[in-house]
């Protein structure tokens, strides 16, 4: 390296000439990237994957409920989906800090010249990126039902729909809990417990008595099957954006708390 | 800044971990192409203060500039002008080695066009030819190190921060390491912490030791060393004709003469030369004096030999010899015993 290129020169200010910055979405793309590749470099991925179709494919065939509503639908399948999302998100997302922290990569990653929020929405997409895999694997199932009936498509596209956000939205929730701890195996335990308590209050409203529409409109659960419905309501979409971004405003808020702290 | 020669400067820098200090108000420039080094026992905050610098967490109090930016106000600039290897560098082990320098170069927006030049140009340096098809959970520590070595030159930056480099190395890879730290410091200007101090007086022009959050020295290794207690000179005097001088003591008197106060002691030797070993306190040269001595004695000067107390033995002094019975003491204790350690070194 020639000391001309290796010295920078200065600024009237005093100041060195600042270096490359990436884009933010440079910046981002990179780190999703990365993010998304290094769950195939583990069993992770492929045990996401497998665990996915495996359990999607029991519940598309064994019960057969397409057939007992004697039209060619989806929704049942969808339904039945929903309550796997708070089991697959966070073994997804449990990594996504934890293992970074644990490991001392996050402290090589943070010191790079990218803003937290890239961090955090690379790491973000790159789960996402995985979930999204599952979801286009069972693009088969549509297909097989369409060539049994007459398949509405809208349903099964607010189904697909409902899939992403919802997982986003259990995702970003797995993001956050993973940023507050070095523990991935915590992270997963906390995102999953929280997570099927939702799920499962939307289906025990019964006991809540007066609060039982304010309970039901904070269950991701309730917002999924009203868009697999095949409804694609702007309450819906706000609720799914909403929790995203609350959830990584937080992460960025506890990245930010380790600099304090 | 004082000059846009300052490359690190850092004002009053504290950084506060509950009732202990980490970093206990301390406040240092490093100038461009300096390479120095940053001493301390474990716990000091050596890598506190490299942490602060980096942007990897945040000053409870003080100010800490890198190439002018200044770390709480523009941390993105400060990232874009330094090279960052954390101690026990940690990578992430499923990538390949040249897959995670292009990782590295996508983040500092180094140009596609120039990618594989500049990776091509830091695996050169950092000897990485051999690894480059293996993944880097594969690598034994000391190729990672120089992976992450090489992760903190792929942008050419004009500042590194090295946080123990050489540490879990064995001796041949700490070699190397600091052959390439010695090389890449010809352009640059280098923080680099490290326990070992001969890697400092081979590697550093200057030191910075810092003991429970305070700077308690701060100079060239040769300079603290000898400022900090007695030099030793070894002369070597043949007397030529002058039989008398086979014998030491008119040697030992001319050198008493020269220093009253030295302690002088006669070194065994196989040639017919007298050889001493002169004692002398305080951070003075005598060598133009011992040398002028032996012109008026007509004596034949075959050595002369100035030699400051060794870097560890000052280390020692500073950081372990009046600290270490308080060390279990409370960390106001420990704050008022570095208080006085510092008082006591302020000549060093």
């Amino acid at each position: 390296m020639s000391d001309s290129e290796s010295t920078a020169t200065t600024t009237r200010a005093g100041a060195l000439a600042r270096g490359s910055i990436g884009t933010p979405l440079n910046n981002t793309l990179a780190i999703a990237r990365r993010e998304f590749v290094s769950y195939f470099s583990s069993p992770l991925g492929y045990i996401v994957i497998g665990m996915f179709l495996l359990l999607v494919g029991f519940l598309f065939f064994i019960p057969f409920a397409f057939l007992t509503l004697g039209k060619a639908t989806l929704q049942p399948m969808f339904n039945s989906i929903s309550w796997l999302l708070p089991l697959i998100c966070p073994a997804i997302a449990m990594r996504t800090f934890a293992e970074e922290s644990r490991t001392g990569t996050l402290e090589m990653l943070i010191t790079q010249p990218v803003r937290d929020w890239e961090v955090i929405l690379g790491k973000f997409f790159g789960a996402l990126g995985l979930l999204a895999v599952c979801i286009v694997a069972t693009f088969s199932y549509p297909v097989i039902i369409s060539r049994m009936g007459e398949l509405d498509w809208g349903p099964v596209a607010g189904g697909y729909l409902g899939l992403l956000l919802g997982g986003a939205a259990y995702i970003s929730f797995g993001v956050m809990v993973s940023s507050f701890t070095k523990d991935q195996i915590t992270a997963f335990f906390v995102s999953f417990i929280v997570g099927a308590v939702f799920f499962l209050m939307n289906k025990a409203l019964i006991f809540f008595g007066g609060a039982a529409s304010v309970i039901e409109y904070l269950c991701p659960d309730y917002h999924f099957a009203s868009i697999a419905r095949g409804v694609i309501d702007a309450r819906n979409i706000i609720y799914f954006g909403s929790v995203i971004f609350i959830c990584l405003l937080a992460t960025a808020r506890s990245l930010e708390s380790r600099r304090w702290s | 800044m004082a000059t846009s020669d300052v490359m690190i400067e850092t004002r009053e820098l504290s950084k506060v971990y509950g009732a202990q200090r980490a970093v206990d108000r301390i406040s240092f420039e490093i100038r461009r192409g300096e390479v120095v080094g940053f001493l301390g026992p474990n716990g000091a905050g050596k890598s506190t203060t490299m942490k602060i610098l980096t942007c990897f967490i945040s000053p409870s109090e003080g100010t800490a500039k890198v190439g002018g930016f200044d770390v709480f106000d523009d941390p993105l600039s400060v990232r874009s002008v330094l090279g960052y290897l954390p101690q026990r560098a940690s990578l992430y082990p499923e990538m390949g080695v040249v897959e995670y320098l292009e990782f590295a170069a996508d983040l500092r927006a180094i140009p596609k066009d120039q990618r594989r030049a500049k990776i091509k140009e830091v695996v050169e340096i950092c000897g990485l030819k051999d690894v480059l098809a293996k993944t880097i959970n594969e690598l034994s520590y000391g190729y990672r190190q120089r992976v992450g070595l090489a992760q903190a030159l792929i942008h050419d930056p004009p500042i590194l921060i090295l946080d123990e480099p050489t540490a879990d190395l064995d001796p041949n890879e700490s070699a190397e390491v600091i052959s390439y730290i010695k090389e890449i410091g010809k352009t640059r200007t280098i923080m680099l912490s490290t326990h070992d101090l001969v890697e400092v007086k081979e590697a550093c022009a200057r030191v910075l030791i810092v003991n429970r959050g305070k700077i308690v020295a701060d100079g060239a290794p040769d300079d603290l060393a000898a400022k900090s207690g007695n030099v030793k000179y070894v002369l070597a005097i043949d007397g030529g004709k002058d039989d008398t001088v086979r014998k030491a003591g008119p040697v030992i008197e001319a050198v008493k003469r020269v220093v009253a106060d030295a302690a002088v002691k006669e070194l065994p030797s196989d040639d017919r030369a007298t050889h001493l070993e002169v004692n002398v306190k305080g951070s003075g040269d005598h060598r133009r004096e011992f040398f002028r001595m032996a012109v008026e004695n007509k004596w034949d000067l075959l050595e002369l030999r100035r030699e400051a107390v060794q870097l560890e033995e000052v280390f020692r002094q500073l950081t372990v010899g009046e600290g270490a019975p308080r060390r279990n003491a409370g960390a106001k204790a420990a704050v008022t015993s570095t208080a006085a350690t510092k008082e006591s070194s302020s000549d060093v």
